[in-house]
């Protein structure tokens, strides 16, 4: 009913290059999703083919349902790219003046959008004489003259320094507040974190996996412990206790995973009970990133 | 249509380099005109060209659209960069993704194309009435309507050269290298028809030549000056006849619209078939 986007075994290959394989996904409205991948693992592709600049080796998408073609469906969403492509001898305004008239959009959001990243006052500079950051907030004024059904972004804080990768983030943030639906790709694995409620994981080409981002971190998390014994006496010790799954050896402690809620206070107990010293011991949950490393290995 | 115009025009109007050339065209076209004031006296000798006859209707028509095609390579550096810019700038991509089709965007720089042949076909039209209204022993409208083909073959012929910039802007994606392309290209048919005619000996080679595009074009306007000449001179020695045909052929004009449809399916085709 709600599906925005919908991807049936959509394929591409470069040569002999499998760079996107037989991948299907759905988006539904209102949900931020962020397609999560190395480099190189298809995510430009991916974008690539949904927003008509390359074209699919096999399978199909629809927009909307497929009810407009695809350049149609287009002027409904709003995308921008890794770089940010304007022509560079024009001003921001007569930037936007072009793509209203592409979007076939009135002139009236132009200034509010200016405003909205804080580009208003530099509106008459050409966009040649623009910092990086001020071309990725254009970009995203521009993305947003339609007031999109989805926001589409490709690595939006690639290149920027922390204070433009903040800008972008926050300007991020206050779209998806308004209930916009938005499908960010990224390698940037806390940027996903922070702001999807999805995520597509992506590894040359292959969906590993799709579901909600808690989802993927969820799990009864770990327990790091560090002793006066060695990784060997632990780890027989503790291989048979209730609830630990598997015990792996880190640089500074022993890590235990979990397959069931363990009261961390019990098991400093019952270690002390075996004479054993406990200098460190805490419990966690897993980060994205760790399962992320654990997915693409 | 006129979306796309305008969004092409958008683009063009803010560039300054664009706006540079298309203002100096514009100016030497007009500046045509001034031909007829050059009247210099070497000596005792003077030279005035209206009062060579150059100005009567209806050769004026020839003589004019022909001098005024050669400045159509300035259009043509325009456009060539208004094509190749959308490459280097990346900008094709964007417009792309901003929802405009490959075939929208192909649309939007023909139609600009058709656009500045037209208004340069009514700017040489207009000089070129006023003109010989001024300086033409003959003012008779029959005569001055006449050979008004030349016009019609003027627009014909611009709209095919700037369709093969359009090409060649697309096919190289970058200016100096298409014109460069161009160039060769006028060299390789100037050699092969120079091969068919002097070296392998072609009884038909002109069959063959009028189907080469560049060749086709240049047909469709023959150069004037001979012409002149022979005008004068029939005038001069009743009876002789004119040998060479200076007329406007249909079949020209067919091969040339060919060729125009061909040049921007082929740029179609090629936008479709690449990744960007």
């Amino acid at each position: 009913m709600n599906t925005i986007l919908q991807l049936h075994q959509l394929d591409k290959k470069y040569g002999n290059i499998h760079a996107v394989n037989q991948l299907s996904f759905r988006l539904e409205r209102g949900n931020v999703y962020g397609i999560l991948g190395p480099n190189g693992s298809g995510k430009s592709t991916t974008l690539g083919m949904l927003l008509n600049v390359v074209n699919p080796t096999s399978g199909s998408f629809q927009w909307f349902n497929g009810k407009i073609s695809t350049h149609e469906a287009l002027k409904k969403i709003g995308a921008i790219i890794e770089r940010p492509n304007f022509y560079p001898y024009m001003t921001a305004r007569q930037n936007l003046e072009l793509v209203c008239k592409i979007k076939e959009v009135s002139f009236s959001k132009i200034d509010e959008k200016l405003i909205l990243v804080n580009l208003f006052e530099r509106k008459n500079d050409r966009f040649s004489t623009y910092s990086l950051g001020m071309k990725q907030r254009l970009a995203i004024a521009s993305a947003l003259l339609n007031d999109p059904e989805i926001l589409i972004l490709d690595e939006p804080t690639n290149g920027l320094d922390p204070k433009g990768i903040q800008d972008i983030r926050s300007i991020i943030k206050l779209i998806s507040q308004q209930g916009t639906t938005i499908l960010l790709a990224s390698h940037l694995l806390d940027e996903v974190e922070k702001v999807c409620s999805h995520v597509v994981v992506l590894q040359k080409g292959k969906k590993l996996y799709e579901g909600r981002t808690e989802q993927m971190t969820q799990s009864f998390g770990m327990i790091e412990i560090k002793t006066d014994k060695t990784f060997e006496e632990i780890s027989k010790l503790l291989q048979n206790y209730s609830g630990i799954d598997k015990i792996t050896n880190e640089p500074d402690y022993v890590l235990c995973y979990l397959n069931q809620d363990i009261d961390s206070a019990l098991l400093n107990k019952f270690l002390t009970e075996k004479n054993i010293l406990v200098s460190h011991l805490r419990k966690t949950k897993p980060t994205l990133e760790q399962r992320f490393l654990d997915l693409t290995e | 249509m006129l979306r796309l115009l305008s969004i092409e025009l958008h683009k063009i109007r803010y560039h300054r380099g664009s706006k540079l050339l298309i203002i100096s065209y514009f100016t030497l076209l007009t500046s045509l005109a001034l031909v007829a004031s050059i009247n210099f006296e070497v000596g005792p000798v003077k030279f005035d060209l209206a009062a060579q006859g150059i100005f009567n209707f209806p050769y004026i028509w020839h003589l004019n659209t022909y001098l005024a095609a050669v400045l159509k390579i300035f259009l043509m550096l325009v456009i060539v960069s208004m094509m190749s810019n959308e490459y280097s700038f990346n900008t094709l991509k964007q417009n792309l993704i901003d929802g405009l089709s490959k075939k929208e965007f192909v649309l939007s720089k023909f139609y600009t194309v058709v656009l500045f042949a037209l208004i340069s076909t009514l700017f040489v039209g207009i000089t070129t009435l006023i003109l010989g209204l001024i300086y033409s022993d003959f003012t008779e409208w029959a005569i001055v309507l006449s050979d008004l083909e030349y016009l019609l073959a003027y627009f014909i012929k611009l709209v095919a050269f700037f369709s093969l910039g359009l090409f060649l802007g697309v096919w190289i994606k970058r200016s100096a290298f298409a014109i460069g392309v161009l160039i060769l290209w006028s060299i390789f048919e100037a050699i092969f028809i120079g091969l068919m005619r002097w070296n392998w000996k072609w009884e038909n080679h002109e069959a063959i030549a009028q189907f080469l595009p560049l060749n086709a074009m240049a047909n469709l306007i023959k150069e004037p000056f001979t012409r002149f000449n022979a005008v004068k001179t029939v005038a001069n020695q009743i009876g002789e006849t004119v040998q060479k045909d200076f007329s406007v052929h249909f079949t020209t004009i067919l091969i040339v619209s060919i060729w125009t449809a061909l040049f921007i399916y082929l740029t179609y085709l090629l936008l479709n078939k690449r990744d960007l």
